[in-house]
């Protein structure tokens, strides 16, 4: 009997010892404990999981958009068509397109609810203000995501919708026809236009996106989730926790509702 | 009870103000860049005397110290004080302090060296002036006088198919034994979009022929009711000026140009009015401003600067 559980503990210990190896070189395995085991409030309800269903969305638009661009020509004169083989000819192509061209919008609508979530439940406020910019920096990048997004399938309506797009850029005051200009890769649209616009959608903003989301995210674990405003554990009366110490947090968590400082 | 954070500690005002007039001086320097030369070395000038003025102002304190700590050790007794508290400070390192800005510094000269390659490579084309070849739409005999025709032709055929433009060509007859065409630009003032002749298009009497200009078409049209946007409902009329709609001036117009014979298009300018009709037209001509863009009014100094075209 007791030679039996010595076995499966040594089985045990030898599955484990990859992730035993990896956690004494580098705590990955405790960081990402930390991460998924953190203390939430526990009023928490599906409000809450709209900022995850926004990352999902994301992450599926990165997904697919690595796919399509392993298909994709960004040429004036053959990207229709590399498009149209894309969704008639590309084995499952029609769904990788599909799913990038309508979770485009679930992301974009997506964010919406977040933000309004974020407003209505008041979790923009301190100490979360900093996460509320990174968020608003975050939108407009979406929003630039879709426009550039619009011309890559180069059909009369992306066309024509990128040349309205520009020209309302062009029509800002002072430095709009720079704008324009620059959005154009010259005076007129060309071929340069579509391969700029590639560029935009593929490299430069799915970086910077991926770049705040990643402070996005840091914040929420740092600063913790926020009550919902009919919370019985609300903050302002009477608050039992002070906030963590400076210097705790992801890495160096604090025990809750215990003082470090002995002073 | 622990006081919290942003409790009990008076918020300082910033240690100095320099810092707008730097910032105005860089400002100065980028408009410069765009404006003119004078206005960069005024910038420039603004830069180095701000800069100046942010530096001493926030080294004012610790120059104050440096002093004060040397006084100090002026003094017997107070000479061992000043040896122990002084390492706090930091003042103690000025090795550490010179590594720390030179590595700073490196830094950021090599950074820069690197960055405005990069960026420059990818605005350039804003500050780039394109040129194109006069456009060949063959002879004037194809345009019937005083009859509007849909021209498409390529602007600059090496680039292919993307810079097929339209144009609404008349044929006014000779003034002055001069021959005289009215050549408006499909593209809207508005929003840019193509705008379509409100009218009958004669597709049996339409020419194709081939020129330098790529695939040249011509069709001819009876505009009746001018020409209409489908984008956004704006109306024009047979000069291209705006009877309705969202467009803040008249259709653009094309340079035209008599070959031995052929008809030839120059460059494209906008006009904010024409009065007048015809080859009797007078037109009020300004360099070409993107569409949406007044160009006359005072909403016209809302874009007082535009890139080359």
């Amino acid at each position: 009997m007791a030679g039996k559980r010595d076995r499966k503990e040594q089985m045990k210990a030898t599955a484990l010892y990859p992730l035993d190896w990896l956690e004494e070189r580098s705590g990955l395995v405790g960081g990402v404990k930390y991460f998924l085991f953190r203390k939430v409030p526990g009023d928490t309800d599906w409000w809450h999981t709209l900022g995850s269903a926004t990352l999902t969305a994301f992450l599926v638009q990165l997904g697919t958009g690595v796919i399509l661009a392993m298909y994709y020509k960004p040429d004036p004169n053959s990207a229709y068509e590399s498009v149209q083989h894309i969704n008639n000819d590309v084995t499952f192509g029609w769904l990788i397109r599909g799913m990038h061209r309508w979770g485009a919008s679930v992301f974009i609508i997506l964010i919406f609810f977040h933000m309004a979530r974020v407003f209505l439940f008041g979790a923009y406020k301190y100490p979360r203000e900093l996460n509320w910019i990174v968020g608003v920096l975050l939108l407009p990048l979406a929003l630039l995501e879709g426009f550039s997004g619009y011309l890559l399938p180069y059909d009369q309506t992306a066309y024509w919708a990128t040349v309205v797009g520009i020209n309302i850029n062009g029509t800002a005051p002072f430095l709009g026809p720079y704008l324009a200009s620059f959005l154009r890769g010259g005076a007129e649209i060309g071929p340069e236009t579509l391969s700029r616009f590639y560029s935009l959608h593929m490299l430069l903003l799915p970086g910077a996106i991926i770049g705040l989301i990643t402070l996005h995210l840091y914040l929420v674990v740092r600063l913790g989730v926020s009550s919902p405003p009919w919370s019985k554990e609300a903050a302002g009366r009477g608050r039992e926790e002070p906030p963590p110490d400076r210097g705790s947090g992801l890495v160096k968590p604090s025990p809750r509702g215990v003082t470090r400082r002995p002073d | 009870m622990e006081p919290q954070q942003g409790q009990g500690k008076p918020h300082l005002p910033p240690p100095s103000l320099w810092p707008i007039g730097f910032a105005i001086g860089v400002v100065c320097i980028l408009v410069g860049l765009v404006v003119s030369w004078p206005a960069v070395a005024v910038g420039a000038g603004l830069t180095i005397l701000f800069g100046f003025l942010w530096v001493r102002d926030v080294t004012a304190a610790s120059r104050r110290r440096d002093l004060g700590t040397e006084l100090a050790a002026g003094g017997a007794e107070s000479a061992t004080e000043a040896a122990t508290a002084a390492p706090e400070t930091g003042d103690r390192f000025p090795r550490s302090t010179f590594l720390e800005g030179a590595t700073l510094g490196l830094g950021a000269v090599i950074g820069g060296i690197i960055t405005v390659p990069i960026v420059g490579f990818a605005i350039a084309p804003v500050f780039q002036h394109t040129h194109h070849d006069e456009v060949d739409l063959g002879p004037i005999t194809n345009f019937k006088e005083g009859e509007f025709v849909i021209s498409t032709f390529l602007v600059n055929p090496s680039e292919g198919e993307i810079t097929r433009r339209t144009a609404y060509i008349r044929n006014n007859g000779f003034i002055l034994n001069k021959p005289s065409f009215t050549v408006l630009s499909n593209r809207c003032a508005h929003l840019g979009c193509p705008t379509q002749p409100n009218g009958p298009m004669f597709d049996n009497r339409k020419i194709e022929q081939k020129t330098a200009a790529g695939d040249v078409t011509l069709i001819p049209t009876l505009p009746a009711g001018g020409f209409g946007c489908p984008c956004h409902g704006g109306q024009y009329d047979q000069e291209g000026n705006r009877t309705a709609g969202p467009p803040v001036r008249a259709l653009d117009r094309y340079e035209f140009y008599i070959r031995n014979g052929r008809l030839a298009l120059g460059k494209t300018y906008s006009v904010a009015e024409v009065i007048g009709a015809g080859a009797s037209a007078r037109i009020k001509k300004y360099r070409l401003t993107g569409p949406g863009q007044h160009v006359d009014g005072p909403e016209q100094w809302f874009y007082p600067l535009q890139p080359p075209s």
